[in-house]
Formats: C-alpha cells, sequence, structure tokens
C-alpha cells in the first residue's frame, strides 16, 4: 500500500514549490520619505544581525532551551514598527526576538535573556519564547498559539474606555489562523469596533507542514477577514516599504476609531521552525527562490536605486554590528539568575507563598 | 443589617465595588440585558451602562483575553464564565497565561481579573453543568481560588478579590443562590486567605467550603445530639489557604474530615490532609477522612445526582462510624 501513497503527500520537499511574488517595482516610488527608509533598512539591520548572533551563540550552547528565529521575515516588524508610536502596544507569538527590538527594548537586555542571565528584561524567567517590557507597551510574547489575539484585544479595549488613541498591533503566524481563538478574537474585535491590528505572518509552514496543505483557503488569514466584515488584505512581506505603507493606512485607520484590519504579510523563514528543525521538509529551489528575494537584499538595492550612496549603508550595517557585539557582551557579563529568584513574583506581593 | 440572598448579594456586591472605583468594568455572556443566566448580575447595566457591564458572545477566550489585556493596562476586570464546566475551554488563558504572566516577566505584568463562575451540583443539569472545579484552578500557581458559603460572605470576598492585584477565581454556587443571609450596612471587604470557624467543637473538625458548610453546620447539629462536639471550618479560600486555622483546629480535636464536592481523586482535601499529615500529626487521634464525591462525572436524574455529592447523612455518618 504504502508504495502507492504519492510522496508529496508526506514528503513536503517534493511538493511544487511556491515562490515568492516578484517585488512591485511601483514601490520604489511610493512617497516615504528617505529618513524613515534608511531607519527602515537600519532597522532589519538590527534584526537581521541580533538573530544570526543569537544563532551563532546557540551553537555555542550559551543559550539552552528553544528558540524560534524569524531570519527572512524581518520586514514585517520593521515596516509595522515605523508605523507605531512608543504608546501603542503590541504582542507577539514565541517567534518574538524582533518584535520586541522593534519596540525600542534592549538588544542587551534581550540576548542576555536568551542566555538566561539575571540582567535578562526578564531576570532569566521568561526566555526567549516570552520577551516582554511593559515600559515600551511590548506587551508580551505567548508561546501557545491563539491566546495572545484575545489578550490583544483587551489592550485595544482598554484604550478605547480610557479615550487615548492608542493602537493595538499583535503579530501572529500563519498556523495560528486554524485554532479557535483566532476566529473568537476577530468577531470580538469586529464587534467592539476595537483598535487592533492583526497582523499575520505568512511564512507558508505552520512548523513542519505546509500552511496550504492543511487549510481550506488559500491565504489563511486574509481569505478569512471577509466572515468578520474586514477587508482582505495580502502584501508583501519581503518589502519593508510595502508593509510600511499598510500598516501606516491601518494603524491611521484603527487611531481614528476607525475599528480593526487584518493584514497577511507573506513572508519566508530562511531557517527551520526552530533551534531543532534544520527545515528539510521545504523544496530546496523555494528556499533558494525565497533567499534570492531575502527583504535585506530587497531593501538595500531600493536604496541604491533611489541614490542613497552605498557608504551610507556600510556604515549602517558597521554600526549594527558594533551594536550587536555590545549587546552579546552585555549579556555574557551577566550572571545567572540567583536562585532565591525561582521563588519571587508570583503575587503581586513579590512572593510565592499560597498559605499562612 | 438586611437580609439578602446569595444570588442578590453577588450583584451588591459588585455594585458596591464599581461605585467605588469608576474603572471596574465586567463582562460576559447575558450578563448586562439579561442580569445573568443566574440573575446575579441583575441591575447592574442599568446603574453602569453598557460600556461598563457588557454582554458578549459565547467566546470564553475572548472573554478571558480581553479581561487580562485591558487588566494588563491597570483596568480591573471581572470577567463571567457562566458554568464553571466551561472554564475547560478557556483554560489555556487562565492557567497558562493570567497566571504565569507576572511570574514569567520578572514581575513586570499585573492582572487585576476576578473570573466569577457558577459552581457545583444540586441544579439535576447533568456532567456538563454541574461539576465543583474549584480544584482545577487550586492546582494552578498563580491563581487565587476562593468559594463563598453566605452572602455576607459573597459582597466581602467579592471586594477582596476585586482589590486584589492578581487573577482570582470567584466560585459561586448554583445551590446556594436561593440562600438568605444578613449583610451588614455600609461597605464591607473581607480578607482572602481567611477562614472562618463556624462552630466550635472539641471533638473532632470538619473543614468544608461552599455548598459543603451548610451540610457540615446540619451534620454538625445531628452529631450534637450523639454527643459529638464537632467544630466546622468554613475554609473560604483555597488559595491562599489559611493553614494556620486547620492546624489550629486539629490541635484541638484531634481528628479532621474534609467535606468536598470536587471528585475524589486530587480534591483539595487531599491537599489539607498532607499539609495535616506533614505538620499536625502528633496531634491527630485518628486518620484523616476525606468525604468527596466519587470519582464519577455528576449524573443528571435527581435520586442520582443526591447520591454523589456529599449529603448531611453521609457526613454524619461518616463521622459517626469513624470518630472512635
Amino acid at each position: 500500500m504504502s508504495s502507492e501513497i504519492p510522496e508529496e503527500l508526506y514528503d513536503y520537499s517534493k511538493r511544487e514549490p511556491r515562490r515568492p511574488t516578484p517585488t512591485d517595482p511601483e514601490v520604489d516610488g511610493y512617497p516615504i520619505p528617505m529618513d524613515v527608509r534608511r531607519r527602515l533598512y537600519q532597522r532589519q539591520q538590527e534584526l537581521r544581525q541580533f538573530e544570526q548572533r543569537a544563532y551563532d551563540l546557540f551553537m555555542q550552547n550559551l543559550v539552552k532551551g528553544t528558540s524560534h528565529l524569524s531570519l527572512g521575515m524581518e520586514a514585517v516588524s520593521a515596516g509595522f514598527a515605523e508605523a507605531l508610536r512608543p504608546d501603542d502596544y503590541t504582542f507577539a507569538t514565541y517567534r518574538g526576538h524582533a518584535h520586541t527590538l522593534s519596540k525600542g527594548v534592549s538588544p542587551g537586555g534581550v540576548m542576555a535573556e536568551l542566555l538566561g542571565r539575571e540582567n535578562g528584561i526578564l531576570q532569566g524567567k521568561g526566555g526567549s519564547m516570552h520577551l516582554t517590557s511593559v515600559e515600551h507597551n511590548m506587551m508580551g510574547s505567548y508561546a501557545i498559539i491563539g491566546a495572545h489575539l484575545c489578550i490583544a484585544n483587551g489592550t485595544a479595549w482598554s484604550a478605547q474606555m480610557r479615550g487615548t488613541d492608542q493602537v493595538t498591533v499583535v503579530f501572529f503566524g500563519d498556523g495560528t489562523t486554524n485554532i479557535g481563538a483566532f476566529h473568537e478574537a476577530l468577531n470580538f474585535a469586529a464587534i467592539w469596533d476595537l483598535p487592533i491590528v492583526f497582523v499575520c505572518e505568512n511564512n507558508l509552514y505552520m512548523e513542519y507542514t505546509p500552511i496550504d496543505y492543511i487549510t481550506a483557503v488559500e491565504h489563511p488569514a486574509a481569505d478569512r477577514a471577509s466572515a468578520y466584515g474586514l477587508d482582505r488584505i495580502v502584501v508583501d512581506g519581503n518589502d519593508a516599504d510595502a508593509v510600511y505603507q499598510v500598516a501606516t493606512e491601518v494603524v491611521g485607520k484603527a487611531r481614528q476609531g476607525g475599528g480593526p484590519s487584518m493584514v497577511e504579510a507573506v513572508t519566508y523563514r530562511h531557517g527551520g521552525h526552530s533551534r531543532a528543525d534544520p527545515g528539510k521538509y521545504r523544496p530546496p529551489e523555494e528556499i533558494e527562490a525565497w533567499k534570492n528575494q531575502d527583504p535585506i537584499q530587497v531593501y538595500h538595492s531600493r536604496l541604491l536605486r533611489l541614490g542613497l550612496p552605498e557608504q551610507d549603508l556600510i556604515e549602517i550595517q558597521q554600526s549594527v554590528a558594533t551594536m550587536v557585539d555590545e549587546a552579546t557582551e552585555f549579556a555574557k557579563s551577566g550572571q545567572p539568575p540567583s536562585p532565591e529568584l525561582a521563588m519571587t513574583d508570583l503575587w503581586a506581593d513579590g512572593g510565592s507563598s499560597w498559605r499562612n | 443589617m438586611a437580609e439578602l440572598t446569595y444570588r442578590n448579594a453577588v450583584a451588591y456586591g459588585i455594585a458596591q465595588e464599581m461605585r467605588r472605583d469608576p474603572m471596574l468594568v465586567m463582562l460576559g455572556e447575558d450578563i448586562a440585558g439579561a442580569g445573568g443566566v443566574f440573575k446575579t448580575t441583575v441591575g447592574l447595566v442599568e446603574e453602569f451602562g453598557p460600556l461598563r457591564v457588557r454582554d458578549t458572545p459565547i467566546s470564553e477566550q475572548a472573554i478571558l483575553g480581553a479581561a487580562m489585556g485591558a487588566a494588563m493596562t491597570g483596568i480591573p476586570v471581572i470577567a463571567e464564565i457562566m458554568f464553571s464546566d466551561f472554564l475547560a475551554v478557556c483554560f489555556d488563558i487562565l492557567a497558562n497565561e493570567m497566571a504565569k504572566s507576572r511570574y514569567m516577566t520578572g514581575g513586570q505584568m499585573t492582572v487585576p481579573v476576578v473570573v466569577r463562575t457558577a459552581n457545583g451540583a444540586g441544579s439535576r443539569f447533568g456532567a456538563q453543568h454541574s461539576q465543583s472545579v474549584e480544584n482545577w484552578c487550586m492546582m494552578i500557581p498563580g491563581l487565587k481560588v476562593v468559594a463563598p458559603s453566605t452572602p455576607a460572605d459573597v459582597v466581602g470576598l467579592m471586594a477582596a478579590a476585586i482589590r486584589d492585584p492578581d487573577p482570582v477565581v470567584f466560585f459561586e454556587h448554583k445551590s446556594l443562590l436561593a440562600s438568605k443571609g444578613e449583610v451588614p450596612d455600609g461597605e464591607i471587604i473581607d480578607e482572602l486567605g481567611t477562614a472562618k470557624i463556624l462552630r466550635e467543637g472539641t471533638d473532632c473538625t470538619i473543614a468544608a467550603l461552599a455548598y459543603m458548610v451548610p451540610r457540615a453546620l446540619e451534620a454538625a447539629e445531628h452529631l450534637a445530639g450523639d454527643g459529638i462536639s464537632a467544630e466546622v471550618i468554613d475554609l473560604r479560600s483555597l488559595v491562599p489557604l489559611d493553614t494556620k486555622a486547620i492546624l489550629g483546629s486539629v490541635e484541638k480535636t484531634g481528628r479532621l474530615y474534609t467535606v468536598e464536592e470536587n471528585p475524589r481523586l486530587c480534591g483539595w482535601g487531599a491537599e489539607i490532609a498532607s499539609i495535616v499529615a506533614d505538620e499536625g500529626f502528633w496531634n491527630l487521634d485518628g486518620p484523616v477522612v476525606r468525604i468527596t464525591t466519587p470519582h464519577i462525572p455528576i449524573p443528571s436524574a435527581d435520586v442520582l445526582e443526591d447520591l454523589t455529592i456529599p449529603s448531611t447523612q453521609r457526613i454524619y455518618d461518616t463521622i459517626k462510624t469513624t470518630l472512635n
């Protein structure tokens, strides 16, 4: 029997590759000021170089546990971050390094958290999958699919009740679109007209399985939007300008009381799902095609076309490299968390006692 | 001093806090227009308006999620989950998110949410609307667990739960809703983690919770007729747990009975038995005895349901036959 089963039904690397839509040449002409574009490039460089370093530190066994990198997906985080204000709220999944850094959280503190050090932003108690910085309104990285869309509605509801114009942006993966909480959250946001933007980072794979193989519609987020009265928005997630343009529109709409939106940014992760995954279930030509449309290369080429001197780009890259070196040194200089931290901060009184 | 039903005490307690704190909001299914399926929130939307008392879809994850998110920004929220059985459909947000948020963010996040829910048997609703699930919540680090047995405690513990900066699961017992009791005038604020000795005794201690409290008191009254002096403790709160009250009582009586409506395995009484075995062993004159619902789902037919949860008669019989 087994010899009759087509291999591509379980060995996904044998499937037809899904190639990226070519970069839209019209994006060059978007009215995005050059200083914004420089920041978008710099942000993408930061995310890229930070995660490459994090990967190196795993290989040196300095980072324990697991970690989920978003190498190749930087344009989504950078594009949205540029459209947000510091007082806007963001939420991420366990693949949240980029979204944490994009909100302005200290790279050293994040790196130290990955290393499980006391100078990490969570004192070593949360780790890679729970990066949070309340002071930056980065309201957390959530490691169980779905819940954080519902929780993000809550910060949006709060802003609505308090009469501020803060917007909440919640990032999630394509795999999230098939869990019930996704649908509960969208309906809830729609009926309460919440100032929230749902951003699906569709990297084509739900962990180890192609998303189209296990989803009823082609675009797992965008094709569901109409069920909640929302527009169908698909954007090239490997083009920071395209993302920024859409982000500006939907964030602006939410800020002006126009209610929720959902954006599906189509992108690709260069590596596997997590540290343990070499990503062999993907057709090699597919990986190659997406690497050829790497968001940083796309952006680098555009900035050169638009007349930014190459030397400027080199300087940005070098200053980011220095920042990542400093972050690494800061992290390595941290001590392991002191043992008493294990028993602190369960409750608001700072302790963990459940009895008298 | 006014006499209130347990049912009316819920809305009374919430109203007290909503008048005090204009930021306090509430959400849940059928809580506004309908006043709650158990009529525990009658009058609140009329007084506080539909933006502070908000009806939601049947979306328990969306309810607890929105409550948590708003609470994370400093807004205290009361979320109603209609039946405690339904905590199972939003247990991720309760157990994995709200409960752990402060700890795993190194103390950054505060989640002042009260999750109110109707708990327990006695309504002939069958296995999915009759469970006592306080032990589900007790086992999760980061959740406080409260279950009042009287109208006055509903009001006072509601205030304490709302003012507590940590997530609290507040169990309202369906079979106590019609019961009546005196509620003192003026603002009432109780304290979580404090048990009450409702009847003094010298021969044995009966520790009970919620609907089991009146049954324990009734059993103690019958035992008194037989010359047995039973002390009855209303635990009121499982987390924090008033172990001093339990250990102190056992020191006096030498015997401990727990009366639990949750099914037997890993019921809260097992934890109390363990604590007393560890720390009160030399005060015990005999084994700790747990009187529980058997390890079965709750059946629907009245005759069967009445057999499953501890009855006054079963409490009385168990103590009578095992005390000496």
